[in-house]
C-alpha cells in the first residue's frame, strides 16, 4: 500500500494540523483559564512532554517501516523532526520569557549550575543544526553520507531529553521511566537489526573481495 | 420491516453535568461536615463548615491572600497523587472524621485527643502566613489554628524532650505505594515547635480545612519550606534525637532537617533566590526565613546555615 503523490500529500496536510493540535489544545486551556493555579508551570511542562513525544514518534518511523513494510511513511519523517524541534524551542522560549523573564545572569547560573537545565538546554542546541539542515537542498549541498551521521545526533538528543526529565522531578519518576523505556526499545530494536545484519553478512560469506581474486588467480595459473 | 430497539439509555438517566460535579463537591464536602457536626457549637457550624469565632492575629501578613481556588486545587500531598492536581480529585481517599491525635514520647502526660477536644484546648486565630514550597512557587494563606506550644503544654514534655516528631496519616489502602517511606514523617527542634509562629492548622479561609490541603489537622511552620508542614497528622512524639524525615531519607542530599526558607542556600536543582507567588507574573526576590527573619533567625544564631540547611 503505497499512497499516490496527491493521497500523500492528503496525508501530509492531515499530518500537519494533527502536530498543530497540541499547541491548539493549549492555546485553549490558557484562553479558559484552564491551566491551574500555576500556568507558566503548566506551559512549560506540557511544551517540554510534546518536544519528547515527537522526538520518540519521529525515531518511531523507522522501526514502524521495517515492521510493517510502509516505505512511504519515511517521507513523513521530515515534518515529525521538525515539530519536534518547534516545540522544543516553544520550551525553552517559555522558559527565558515566562519563566525567568530574560533575566539572563540567572538564566546563566541555571544553565552552568542546575544538571537538568545544562542537559536540556544541550538537547536543543544540538537539535539546532538538524532541523536547519532538514531540507533537500542541504542534502544535496553535504552529500548523503555525511547528512546522515550528522542526523544521527538525534539518538543522543532523545537520551539527553529522558535525561532532562529524570532529573527535573523530585521523587515520582514514572512518566520519565515510561518514556526512557519507550526509547530503549526504538533504539535496542535498531542495534538489533544492526546485529542481524552483520551476522547475515557473515553467515552469507558476504566478503565481496576475496573470493574473487582466488578464482582469478587461478584462472591464471590455469593458463 | 423495521424492528425499533428502545435506546440504551432513557434520556431521564443521563446526569446533568452540572449535577454530577455538584455531588462530587458534596462527596468532598461530606467529610469536613461530619467532622463538623462533632465539634462544639462555638467553634465550627456543623451545617456550613464554617469555624468560629475567630480571633485575629498580629502575627498575621497584610499581603492579599492566594485565591481560595489555588489554595484548594494546587497541592503537594503524595499520599493522594504526586501531581499538583491530584489532591483535590482524590479527596475520598481520606476521612477526616472521626479522628484521634496522639501525643506520646518523652511527655509526663501522653494523651490522645479527639479533634473536637484540640479545637477547645485554645481560642482558633486567624493567621494569614506567606507560604514558600521549596519547588520555587510561594502563596498566601489564611489559615485558621492554635499554636503548637498549647498543645505541647498540655502532655508536659519532659526535660529530657529536644525534638518533636511529626506522623501523618497512612492507609495502604487508599493511599500511593512507592515515592517516599511511609507514613510521612517531619520533624521540629523543640524551640521551634515552641515558637509562637508555629501553629496546628485545622481550617482555612474560614471553613475547616479541607482533605488535600492536610484535613483535619496540619502543621504550619511558615520561615520554613512547605513540605515541613506535616499534613493529616496521627501522631506527635516527643524524642531526645533528631528524628530522621521522610524527604531526608528520600534526598539526604537535598533536603535537610531545618530546611529553613534561605534564598542564599540553593537546592541543588533549583535556585531558591527567587519565587514565583502563585497569580504573579513575574518571579519576586525570597526572604531570609521567608520573611519571618526578625521573629525566628535568634533561633539559629552562630549556626552555619549552609551545613544545617
Amino acid at each position: 500500500m503505497t499512497p499516490s503523490n496527491p493521497q500523500l500529500s492528503g496525508i501530509k496536510s492531515a499530518l500537519f494540523l494533527a502536530c498543530l493540535l497540541p499547541a491548539f489544545l493549549l492555546w485553549r486551556r490558557f484562553d479558559l483559564d484552564a491551566l491551574g493555579a500555576n500556568p507558566i508551570e503548566a506551559i512549560t511542562r506540557n511544551t517540554g512532554e510534546w518536544t519528547l513525544r515527537f522526538l520518540l514518534i519521529t525515531l518511531a518511523v523507522t522501526p514502524l517501516r521495517k515492521l510493517t513494510g510502509w516505505h512511504w511513511i519515511v517521507r513523513l519523517r521530515r515534518m515529525l523532526g521538525l515539530f519536534a524541534f518547534a516545540y522544543g524551542v516553544a520550551h525553552l522560549l517559555t522558559y527565558l520569557w515566562l519563566d525567568q523573564f530574560f533575566d539572563w545572569p540567572a538564566i546563566a547560573r541555571d544553565i552552568l549550575k542546575r544538571p537538568f537545565i545544562t542537559v536540556g538546554f544541550a538537547a536543543l542546541v544540538l537539535m539546532t543544526p538538524l532541523a536547519v539542515t532538514s531540507n533537500n537542498f542541504a542534502i544535496r549541498k553535504l552529500g548523503g553520507r555525511r547528512w546522515q551521521a550528522l542526523h544521527r545526533a538525534v539518538y543522543a538528543i532523545a537520551i539527553l531529553g529522558c535525561v532532562h526529565f529524570w532529573w527535573l522531578v523530585k521523587k515520582d519518576v514514572t512518566e520519565p521511566l515510561i518514556y526512557s523505556l519507550i526509547l530503549a526499545v526504538l533504539l535496542g530494536l535498531r542495534a538489533w537489526w544492526r546485529e542481524l545484519e552483520r551476522r547475515k553478512q557473515i553467515a552469507g560469506g558476504y566478503l565481496p573481495q576475496a573470493p574473487r581474486l582466488n578464482s582469478k588467480v587461478i584462472r591464471i595459473f590455469a593458463k | 420491516m423495521l424492528i425499533r430497539r428502545p435506546p440504551d439509555v432513557l434520556p431521564s438517566e443521563i446526569t446533568d453535568p452540572d449535577l454530577y460535579h455538584a455531588r462530587r463537591r458534596f462527596i468532598a464536602q461530606a467529610g469536613s461536615l461530619a467532622l463538623a457536626a462533632a465539634l462544639p457549637a462555638s467553634q465550627a457550624n456543623a451545617a456550613t463548615g464554617r469555624l468560629g469565632p475567630l480571633a485575629a492575629s498580629p502575627f498575621s501578613t497584610t499581603e492579599a491572600p492566594t485565591s481560595r481556588k489555588a489554595v484548594t486545587t494546587y497541592n503537594n500531598f503524595y499520599e493522594l497523587g504526586t501531581d499538583k492536581a491530584d489532591p483535590a480529585e482524590n479527596t475520598h481517599r481520606l476521612r477526616p472524621a472521626p479522628w484521634t491525635l496522639r501525643i506520646e514520647g518523652l511527655v509526663h502526660k501522653p494523651r490522645s485527643f479527639g479533634i473536637e477536644d484540640l479545637l477547645k484546648l485554645a481560642p482558633l486565630e486567624e493567621r494569614i502566613y506567606r507560604m514558600r514550597c521549596v519547588e520555587g512557587w510561594s502563596m498566601v494563606i489564611p489559615w485558621v489554628g492554635f499554636p503548637l506550644a498549647t498543645l505541647l503544654k498540655a502532655a508536659e514534655p519532659q526535660g529530657s524532650a529536644k525534638y518533636v516528631e511529626f506522623v501523618s496519616h497512612y492507609d495502604k489502602a487508599t493511599m500511593t505505594h512507592g515515592v517516599l517511606d511511609w507514613p510521612y514523617t517531619e520533624g521540629l527542634r523543640l524551640d521551634e515547635a515552641r515558637h509562637p509562629l508555629t501553629i496546628l492548622a485545622v481550617g482555612l479561609y474560614g471553613d475547616m480545612l479541607p482533605v488535600q490541603n492536610g484535613a483535619p489537622i496540619r502543621l504550619v511552620v511558615p520561615w520554613k519550606y512547605g513540605f515541613k508542614g506535616a499534613k493529616s497528622i496521627v501522631t506527635l512524639r516527643l524524642v531526645d534525637k533528631q528524628p530522621l524525615t521522610a524527604w531526608m531519607k528520600a534526598g539526604p542530599s537535598e533536603y535537610g532537617f531545618y530546611s529553613n526558607v534561605n534564598p542564599e542556600v540553593d537546592h541543588p536543582r533549583w535556585s531558591q533566590a527567587t519565587e514565583r507567588r502563585i497569580g504573579e507574573f513575574l518571579k519576586r526576590k525570597t526572604l531570609m526565613f521567608n520573611g519571618y527573619a526578625d521573629q525566628v533567625a535568634s533561633m539559629y544564631a552562630g549556626m552555619d546555615l549552609r551545613r544545617y540547611f
